[in-house]
């Protein structure tokens, strides 16, 4: 279960080719993905949340400090609001050097201390880039430049709007290792918006889905993968992302065993020591089911399930099994004829064969 | 055989540059925070406020000084308020003669640092804000900074602007030396007189003058193109 | 017979050609003079130029400016026939540079000056303000430019008042602009053509200076070069002599060589 609620959301904006609403609540620790393709509102909601768009009806609460409540009549400035933003593009100063960029906040910040500065340089590796000019940059070296300088002024919560969204994709390679060294170490909540579903595979620990405006799911990131209400595929299609626990290694063979519930998979040796919390991905096309367990197959991934929900697919030759999984959900996809054909109902014991599962992140 | 350019003329050249640089620094410090409103303003006065700060563009200067000349007059409402404040009259004085470049040549001002605002945008200010800068704060840490090029252009044109005004001066100088005799309407005076020579040499030396300034001026451009500090 | 056919029938469009024609040219040939005309003379100039225009049927056009700016524009070609200048000292020059026919020059007007305010009680007819100075700013044409300020400093000079009101002084760079500033109240008073209070006359007070305080204010007319063959120039010049355009001249305040 996640941390306290910290974020309190609930917010209306009515523009005239565009509506939002929100009414949820965030944890106070870890990264919430906020995922939606682009018109969902999620770039708003972002702005909002930090004062920079000024929604019609709004109630922002943070570690308790209201923010903005249009009942009440208050609204704190973005200037004033204990947040930092990292923008998608044009996210530093383009008439300041690197260290002018990250001094800037410091030297406004009533409660700024020069030891968090030094802390974010380490974190994100940028202290050989001080005395460059913004200019001379590569685009992943720029947003960690502008992450660095939003973590000098310890914020308290941390909004990350699409960063690497205008990054090509080996800048964004390059580039994911230091965030995801920024989700291990850093205890600042973070909101990170994204249309990505690889970002939010290898990012989220809590996942806001919106779309049109409308939040569609809100929880802990595997829940709402596996969640039925309503179902949500991020990508083409629909996978389970949970985390799992190095529990054994077979050096002869190169494969690790990662544990989840009761449940335990062979998979790829990623080289992390034992007892390393690890996230798995599970696409649904990668499993298959079986009444019995299989013997002679390739497959050495067999793990017991129950069938949790039967769905139909977008084809009608194809359904999505709901599976419950070491205390995971799963999704499957069959055929139609196979679900007849093996019987399957809500509450049946069958044998999930998991053709492939891979680390992210 | 006269000096070609008699102290007169001389004074006349102190005056005009006198002129220009309070001008221009009136004129920076009006139009800093108007150019700064319009570029932000969702307000629907936006479009009237900035089709007037036009409209010296357009007024023939001539028309422009005779009626300042009226307004700040005895008979117009300019002229009484400035009695009733105690000022005396405008017409006639080095006072009056900067407001009228000050009006003269706020377009050549306003234009120049609309457009940088403008092409600054949003994102430098929020960013701003993002990092606990005020409004204020952010104008004078990040717009001006960045407005630079633009801020030199609008000094520079209203400048030039202002030493080259004649017709305004005409109307409303009285051509007092050390107080309205400036270049424009100096060497003016001496082709009407049929003085060609002192003519010639102070337009010689205005031409120069303005040519050396914007030499450096370009001097100075390309050296911050090729990333000179 | 329709009316479009009376109107437009070839003996009808010949009939009206000939009388617009003679219409057009009066009696004899007609011609066109082009007058440069000093701008303290213009309005006695217009009711000159109407009564030349009905007696002779030649055609006037004028330009008007200050005597400076006129010979400039002259020695750079301008295409005026005649010249009436506001001093005698221009149409000289002119001649020295031979842009003017020689023994054309003849005095045809003489200018008085005057010290006007528009507040009737300011200037008295002695002109005893300029000494009493109760008055912030006195204009007069550019003594450089208008032979009325060089006139105006005279008699500033020869009363001794000079050294005194000279931080006063605003320069108009025309006669017509010092009246101007004296009309818009800018100027307290100042000096301007006596013609220039006289027709129409003007509200205010009036000091019309004694011709003994400074050299005559002689307007000289010529006859330009390029005037030598046009009949219309070569009748316009005798025409200022004549009684009539004499009767015009002292109307509006000039004095007329004897």
């Amino acid at each position: 279960m996640s941390g306290p609620h910290i974020l309190r959301l609930a917010l209306q904006l009515e523009r005239p080719a565009f509506r939002l609403r929100a009414d949820v609540q965030l944890p106070g620790t870890g990264i919430t993905v906020v995922f939606g393709q682009s018109g969902s509102g999620k770039t708003s909601l972002l702005r909002c949340v930090a004062g920079l768009d000024r929604p019609d009806q709004a109630h922002i609460a943070v570690h308790g400090q209201v923010w903005q409540d249009d009942k009440q009549g208050v609204f704190l400035a973005p200037w004033q609001r204990p947040v930092g933003y990292v923008f998608q593009e044009a996210s530093l100063f383009p008439h300041l050097d690197v260290r002018a960029n990250l001094h800037y906040g410091l030297r406004r910040a009533k409660d700024a201390d020069p030891a968090a500065l030094h802390e974010a340089i380490a974190l994100l590796g940028i202290g050989n880039l001080l005395a460059r000019d913004v200019a001379a940059l590569s685009g992943g070296e720029r947003q960690r430049v502008a992450i660095a300088a939003a973590l000098a002024l310890r914020p308290g919560l941390l909004l990350l709007d699409e960063p690497l969204a205008a990054l090509d994709a080996p800048r964004r390679q390059e580039i994911m290792p230091w965030l995801e060294r920024l989700r291990d170490q850093v205890r600042i909540p973070m909101l990170y918006v994204t249309h990505s579903v690889d970002e939010v595979a290898r990012l989220a620990d809590h996942l806001l889905v919106l779309s049109q405006g409308q939040v569609q799911a809100s929880g802990p990131v595997s829940q709402v993968l596996a969640g039925l209400q309503p179902p949500i595929a991020l990508g083409e299609d629909m996978a389970a992302i949970f985390s799992a626990t190095v529990q054994a290694r077979d050096p002869r063979w190169q494969l690790m065993q990662v544990q989840f519930g009761d449940a335990s998979l062979w998979i790829k040796d990623g080289g992390q020591p034992l007892g390393t919390a690890v996230r798995l991905r599970l696409w649904a096309r990668d499993i298959s089911l079986a009444r019995s367990r299989a013997s002679d197959t390739s497959i050495q991934n067999l793990l017991p399930a129950t069938v949790a929900a039967l769905l139909p697919d977008a084809h009608p030759s194809q359904v999505l099994v709901q599976l419950q999984c070491g205390g995971q959900g799963l999704w499957a996809r069959i055929t139609a004829r196979a679900a007849q054909a093996l019987e399957l109902q809500v509450g049946s014991a069958v044998w999930a064969q998991i053709k492939s599962a891979a680390l992210v992140g | 055989m006269s000096v070609l350019l008699s102290p007169d003329d001389l004074r006349s050249v102190a005056l005009t540059l006198e002129l220009a640089a309070l001008s221009t620094a009136v004129l920076l410090a009006l139009t800093l925070p108007l150019a700064w409103w319009l570029a932000h303003t969702r307000s629907q006065w936006r479009t009237p406020i900035a089709a007037l700060a036009a409209l010296p563009l357009v007024l023939p200067p001539t028309v422009l000084g005779f009626y300042l000349l009226l307004f700040w007059g005895p008979d117009g409402w300019g002229g009484q308020l400035t009695q009733w404040l105690g000022l005396g009259r405008l017409p006639f004085t080095f006072a009056g003669l900067v407001l009228g470049s000050v009006i003269y040549s706020l377009p050549f001002a306003l234009q120049p640092l609309l457009h940088a605002f403008e092409q600054i945008g949003r994102r430098p200010l929020e960013l701003a804000a993002m990092l606990r800068a005020s409004p204020t704060d952010a104008f004078f840490s990040v717009a001006l900074p960045l407005a630079r090029p633009g801020i030199l252009t609008a000094a520079v044109l209203s400048f030039a602007h202002t030493v080259g005004e004649f017709g305004m001066v005409l109307m409303l100088g009285g051509n007092i030396d050390g107080q309205t005799r400036v270049v424009s309407t100096q060497i003016y005076g001496h082709v009407e007189a049929q003085e060609y020579g002192q003519a010639h040499a102070l337009a010689a030396l205005m031409v120069a003058f303005s040519f050396a300034v914007l030499l450096y001026l370009q001097w100075s451009r390309a050296a911050k193109a090729r990333g000179a500090p | 017979m329709n009316f479009t056919s009376l109107f437009f029938s070839h003996r009808t469009l010949w009939a009206l050609a000939a009388l617009w024609m003679l219409g057009m040219h009066g009696a004899g040939s007609a011609a066109e003079v082009q007058v440069a005309v000093a701008a303290n003379f213009s309005a006695p100039m217009q009711k000159i130029a109407a009564a030349f225009e009905s007696q002779t049927g030649h055609r006037v056009r004028t330009a008007v400016g200050s005597s400076g700016k006129l010979a400039t524009q002259i020695k750079a070609g301008a295409p005026f026939d005649v010249f009436l200048s506001a001093d005698s000292q221009t149409p000289l020059t002119l001649e020295a540079d031979g842009l003017s026919v020689a023994g054309s020059r003849f005095t045809y007007a003489t200018g008085r000056l005057a010290l006007w305010s528009r507040q009737a009680d300011l200037v008295d007819a002695q002109g005893a303000v300029l000494r009493k100075g109760n008055f912030s700013y006195l204009a007069i044409a550019d003594p450089r430019l208008a032979p009325y300020g060089a006139a105006a400093l005279e008699v500033l000079k020869s009363l001794g008042l000079w050294p005194s009101l000279q931080a006063r002084i605003v320069q108009a760079d025309s006669v017509g602009q010092s009246y101007q500033f004296i009309a818009s109240g800018n100027a307290e008073l100042g000096f301007v053509a006596w013609a220039q209070v006289q027709a129409p006359p003007q509200t205010g007070s009036v000091w019309l200076v004694p011709a003994n305080l400074h050299a005559p204010l002689r307007q000289d007319a010529v006859l330009l070069q390029k005037g030598k063959s046009n009949p219309a120039a070569q009748a316009f010049l005798p025409f200022l002599k004549s009684p009539q355009a004499q009767a015009i001249i002292l109307s509006y305040g000039y004095a007329i060589d004897p």
